[in-house]
């Protein structure tokens, strides 16, 4: 970035700023996600409905609870794009701080919830619970961003110390992630800060050494046991999915029949006997998918997967138009996190990613992941506004 | 942007967006071009079928009596789909009905759990588990009273999804006095094998099928289709919607060409055979074994069987509502004489004279004069060892005819042994007539006959192919007779067979010829292929293969097909040799050693006895007493029936099985003392050709 080009932008925020955000929003972006959202509501509502009517319950349950969700999460999105994204750079170690203290509390006993397996939860009153690891994901990225971005001793590029900075300071919450254990967060914020990493324009080394390590890591987890049965398991069953026909292994091939069995056109909003028959477990949070595969087949999953290739298209458009380096970096952040989260969801129910726990982002039921996500889009378009 | 960082990005672009299309393109793979596996397998989660039997079709005899039909009893059923959403899960219906049918509640609990439930065995009372669907009833007792059944539909509300209703069981009514068991067969719940090896008959779990005899042959047309209602069913089993529903199919009723009153007779008068050999009043030689036997009825026109017996047999109602382990065991048990064997086509038995009429054909196709005449002395030399007559009689010079009638042994050794020289003798030629084993293989020995009903014995044609193989099987232990032999074994006389089984016992002997001559050695035959031989005599010549079906109707008394009778073969046989077959037969009746058993019988019959030697002992070690032969067909000068009887160490053909083989003609015929009343035929005229379609039941 010439000095030249940054006294321009500084002349043009002035006139922006009178006009309204609102204005400024990224409008196919914008439009990627309300149609995605749309989608979710219905994939939610008719992955519960049968479910809870069946044995008296209020069939609308979940679709409140997810719409009230969506409510929230656009609050916080809309939120987050009203002030400047590089004065969040202020409140990003309050986030941080209070991801960590989230992370470290669900390792509590009393306090934390085990679901599936992973102490991932806060439980709160009301029956409301919270998962810190989705918050982390965003201070993380902003995190990371912020010290990538600090120019040291006139060197464009970041420099050792900003690296390893920026590794301590997505090592804590991960160690903690992994502590819960939660191998899909892990490996997705992993990759997003690979990813950040790489783009930041560090020396290729580093990148490159951090993804031999993770593979180092995750071959000497396994051999000291330190990964989980049930995790050995979902791998295993992902290589081989006859491998635990009980339990992985059957999540794996129901979703796969699920899906497989929509065909073209799928069998309808609703009118999926797989989904209401609750053959696939978790069909409303993690095996969303599986719901959308069923009942609206390829070409509504091909519509799904062309929605989420135009919301990473907009977010790349907009972190190359960023005003600065630390809009970049978020913006680059937030698409990998997107983007593999995606593919890693998806990937799972295909066949062609192994089983990790991780919601799929915009369609999944789900208080903390929604909120993280509309807050990370919120940031993309508090980016684009004001570039 | 410095370089590295716009490169960089640009690899993530081509990644993420190439991690997107691998979503679509195994999307594609998934949804349009695997879909039809993918929607099989779901169906195959989701779908349950219940499955109704249908009314099974009848077993007819030929006039329309029914053999085989549907016995109908209260069944009380529970059914777990309703029991399940009781609040109780359906303990206390549970404990009513046992309460009402006066059984244990555990006995009842037990009962209605499927098998691969997992349950406390202590809490089941050791009844056996259900091994079908959830959504069939159960049923938990087979034999209630009306009251019950009625108790129960009437107070819904105190047995809920416990329901009282009339199902159909197989029973074998015996009509006539018909036993019949080793024909008809029996039913059973179908077995994982067969459930396994389904995939054309289409079997659903806990349907019956045919086990056995007709049941198992015509279980196809019998069955019928049952009535299936496919259910859609979520992951914890609770129905949400009806996919398809057929009704159940009754099954076609088989007619056969049996006829009842005359199975009955053939059932008895083989009993009357066994008793009477065990009674010893046949002969001088006392008491026989006689542990087994079998007798069939055919019309030589057609090869239909009207009668088929075997003895020992067992009451075909004890499957009815299960088989205990103590019936089962007795079926297949030595000490009972293995009841579940039917002997008239699965007990092989050397044939002994009653074979003669091959060694005829043989004889004059090797140009021996059918008219001439020929030595029959007491005893007759082959190398060092003497064949002798039965009870070492002679008769002087004989015509053929007369050496028929009187059964003489040792003009067929003659014979045999010369034809044994030409042939090469223990060095055989080439090119050799073989004229014994061919006329043989010509009369269909050792080839099944084909008969419509299950595991039939081919019976064994000792030739010299057999020979030699039976010598590669077994050289090794007569070779090593003295050390592998059992110590009751070690007699001079076994030594001696040993050593010459070990040497040649590979070829054709001259003693192998001459047994073989006259039906003794080791060629082995089933009373029904020897009914095939005799009414292919009878009939000039064709060779029928044996049929008991006769027909396949329908419930409303529709012809669905006919059973219609197949060529077996013909006889290798002249006309001249046939017509001199019939000659000797009849006075084999007329003059020779079954004379003494048929004098004043008012039906001319033809036939041939056979008094079959057999090597080895009985479990309590008394040697094995003879095989009784009768080969017979009548009337002579225009055949219609073929009657054979075999009695299993009973003694002398015609002394054993002589009296009832009369019987039989006379039961079919309607003799009464020296007269024919046509009324009391079985057949006035002869079999009936119109084929019945309706079942003669008399309705309740």
């Amino acid at each position: 970035m010439t000095l030249a080009s940054g006294i321009r932008r500084k002349g043009n925020r002035s006139r922006f700023e009178r006009v309204a955000i609102v204005d400024r929003f990224d409008i196919p972006l914008l439009i990627a996600v309300t149609a995605l959202l749309a989608i979710g509501i219905l994939l939610v509502y008719a992955a519960t409905r049968d479910w809870f009517a069946s044995f008296g319950g209020d069939p609308e349950y979940y679709l409140k609870r997810h719409a009230l969700n969506i409510v929230i999460g656009l609050l916080l999105a809309f939120g987050t794009t009203l002030i400047d994204y590089r004065l969040l750079r202020a409140y990003t170690p309050i986030l941080w701080a209070i991801s960590v203290l989230g992370l470290i509390a669900v390792l509590i006993p009393g306090i934390g919830a085990t679901v599936n397996g992973a102490r991932a939860w806060i439980a709160l009153p009301g029956g409301l619970q919270i998962q810190p690891a989705e918050l982390a994901k965003i201070a993380i990225i902003v995190g990371i961003a912020m010290i990538l971005a600090e120019k040291h001793d006139g060197y464009e590029e970041p420099q050792a110390i900003d690296v390893l900075q920026a590794l301590a300071v997505a090592a804590i919450p991960v160690l903690l992630i992994v502590v819960q254990p939660d191998l899909g967060t892990t490996v997705i914020i992993g990759a997003s800060v690979v990813t950040m990493i790489a783009v930041s324009g560090a020396q290729l080394r580093w990148s490159v050494g951090l993804l031999g390590l993770a593979g180092i890591g995750a071959f000497v987890a396994i051999k000291l046991g330190v990964v989980a049965d049930y995790q050995l398991n979902r791998l295993q069953s992902f290589v081989d999915p006859t491998a635990d026909p009980q339990s992985t292994g059957y999540q794996l091939r129901q979703a796969r029949i699920t899906i497989g069995s929509g065909g073209l056109f799928g069998k309808g909003l609703f009118n999926g006997p797989q989904t209401s028959g609750r053959f696939v477990p978790e069909q409303q949070t993690d095996f969303i998918f599986t719901v959308a595969g069923e009942e609206f087949g390829f070409v509504g999953c091909a519509i799904i997967v062309a929605l989420y290739a135009l919301l990473l298209w907009r977010a790349f458009i907009i972190a190359r138009r960023a005003n600065d380096l630390f809009g970049r970096l978020v913006g680059l952040g937030v698409t990998a996190w997107f983007g593999f989260q995606i593919f890693e969801n998806i990937g799972m129910t295909l066949g062609l990613a192994p089983m990790t726990g991780v919601p799929l982002p915009l369609l999944s039921y789900g208080g903390s992941s929604m909120f993280a996500t509309l807050i990370g889009v919120g940031l993309l378009l508090n980016i684009r506004a004001r570039s | 942007m410095g370089d590295r960082s716009r490169y960089a990005t640009i690899f993530l672009q081509i990644l993420l967006f190439s991690l997107m299309a691998a979503l679509l393109g195994r999307l594609f793979y998934l949804q349009v071009a695997a879909t039809e596996k993918y929607q099989d397998a779901a169906l195959e989660i989701q779908s349950r079928n219940v499955v109704t039997p249908a009314t099974r079709g009848m077993i007819l005899d030929s006039g329309g009596k029914p053999l085989a039909l549907n016995r109908v009893g209260l069944v009380i059923t529970a059914d777990r789909s309703i029991l399940d959403k009781e609040p109780d899960r359906g303990v206390a219906a549970l404990k009513e009905t046992a309460k009402a049918l006066k059984m244990s509640y555990e006995e009842v609990f037990g009962k209605t759990r499927l098998c691969g439930e997992k349950v406390d065995p202590s809490l089941t009372g050791g009844a056996r588990c259900w091994n079908g669907s959830r959504y069939q009833p159960i049923p938990v007792s087979v034999d209630a009273s009306e009251e019950i059944a009625l108790a129960i539909v009437e107070h819904a509300e105190r047995y809920p999804g416990v329901n009282a209703s009339p199902q159909g069981f197989r029973y074998y009514p015996g009509t006539e006095g018909v036993n019949g068991a080793h024909l008809l067969g029996y039913v059973g719940p179908v077995s994982e094998n067969e459930l396994a090896a389904s995939t054309s008959k289409k079997y659903y779990l806990n349907e019956y099928v045919g086990k056995a005899g007709l049941e198992k042959v015509y279980d196809a047309d019998l069955r019928g289709a049952p009535g299936v209602k496919t259910i859609v069913v979520d992951r914890k089993e609770s129905v949400t919607s009806t996919l398809k529903e057929t009704k159940a199919i009754p099954g076609n009723h088989l007619v056969t060409s049996i006829d009842a009153k005359l199975q009955a007779v053939v059932e008895r008068e083989l009993v009357a055979a066994i008793t009477r050999a065990r009674a010893g009043v046949v002969d001088k030689k006392g008491p026989r074994k006689a542990d087994s036997g079998a007798a069939v009825v055919m019309d030589v026109k057609t090869g239909r069987i009207l009668a088929i017996a075997s003895y020992p047999n067992y009451n075909p109602n004890i499957w009815e509502r299960g088989i205990t382990a103590k019936q089962a065991r007795d079926l297949f048990s030595t000490k009972t004489g293995v009841p579940a064997l039917s002997r008239a086509l699965q007990g092989t038995f050397a044939p002994a004279s009653a074979f003669k009429v091959v060694s005829v054909a043989a004889a004059a196709k090797a140009g021996y004069d059918l008219n001439g005449k020929y030595d029959c002395p007491a005893e007759f030399q082959v190398g060092n060892r003497t064949f002798r007559n039965y009870e070492s009689k002679g008769a002087g010079r004989i015509t053929l005819e007369q050496g028929i009638a009187i059964s003489c042994d040792t003009l067929w050794y003659e014979i045999a042994y010369n034809e044994w020289l030409k042939d090469g003798g223990l060095r055989p030629n080439k090119e050799r007539n073989d004229y014994f084993y061919n006329a043989a293989a010509g009369f269909n020995l050792g080839k099944r006959t084909g008969i419509d009903l299950p595991s039939e014995s081919a019976g064994r044609l000792a030739d010299r192919q057999w020979r030699s193989q039976w010598h590669d099987r077994n050289k090794d232990f007569y070779c090593n007779y003295e050390k592998r032999a059992k110590k009751s074994q070690l007699t001079p006389y076994l030594i001696a067979i040993a050593k010459e089984n070990c040497v040649d016992g590979g070829k054709i002997r001259a003693g192998d010829a001459v047994n073989f001559a006259i039906g003794q050695g080791d060629t082995t035959m089933t009373p029904l292929q020897m009914a095939q031989i005799y009414a292919a005599i009878a009939n000039g010549g064709t060779m029928w293969k044996p049929t008991v079906g006769r027909a396949i109707i329908t419930p409303t008394g529709e012809l669905v097909r006919e059973i219609a009778p197949e060529k077996a073969g013909t006889l290798p046989v002249s006309k001249k040799t046939m017509a001199f077959l019939k000659r000797s037969l009849r006075a084999v009746i007329t003059s020779g050693t079954a004379q003494w058993r048929f004098a004043g019988m008012p039906i001319a019959v033809s036939g041939k006895t056979g008094t079959g030697e057999v090597y080895g002992k009985n479990p309590d070690g008394s040697n094995k007493d003879t095989t009784s032969w009768f080969a017979s067909y009548a009337p002579s000068d225009a055949p219609r029936y073929a009657v054979v009887m075999m009695i299993s160490q009973g003694g002398t053909g015609s002394g054993t099985s002589g009296p009832s083989i009369r019987r039989i003609y006379e039961a079919i015929f309607g003799v009464q003392g020296q007269k024919i009343v046509t009324e009391q035929a079985i057949f006035p005229s002869a079999p009936p050709s119109q084929i019945p379609r309706r079942p003669k039941v008399d309705q309740p």
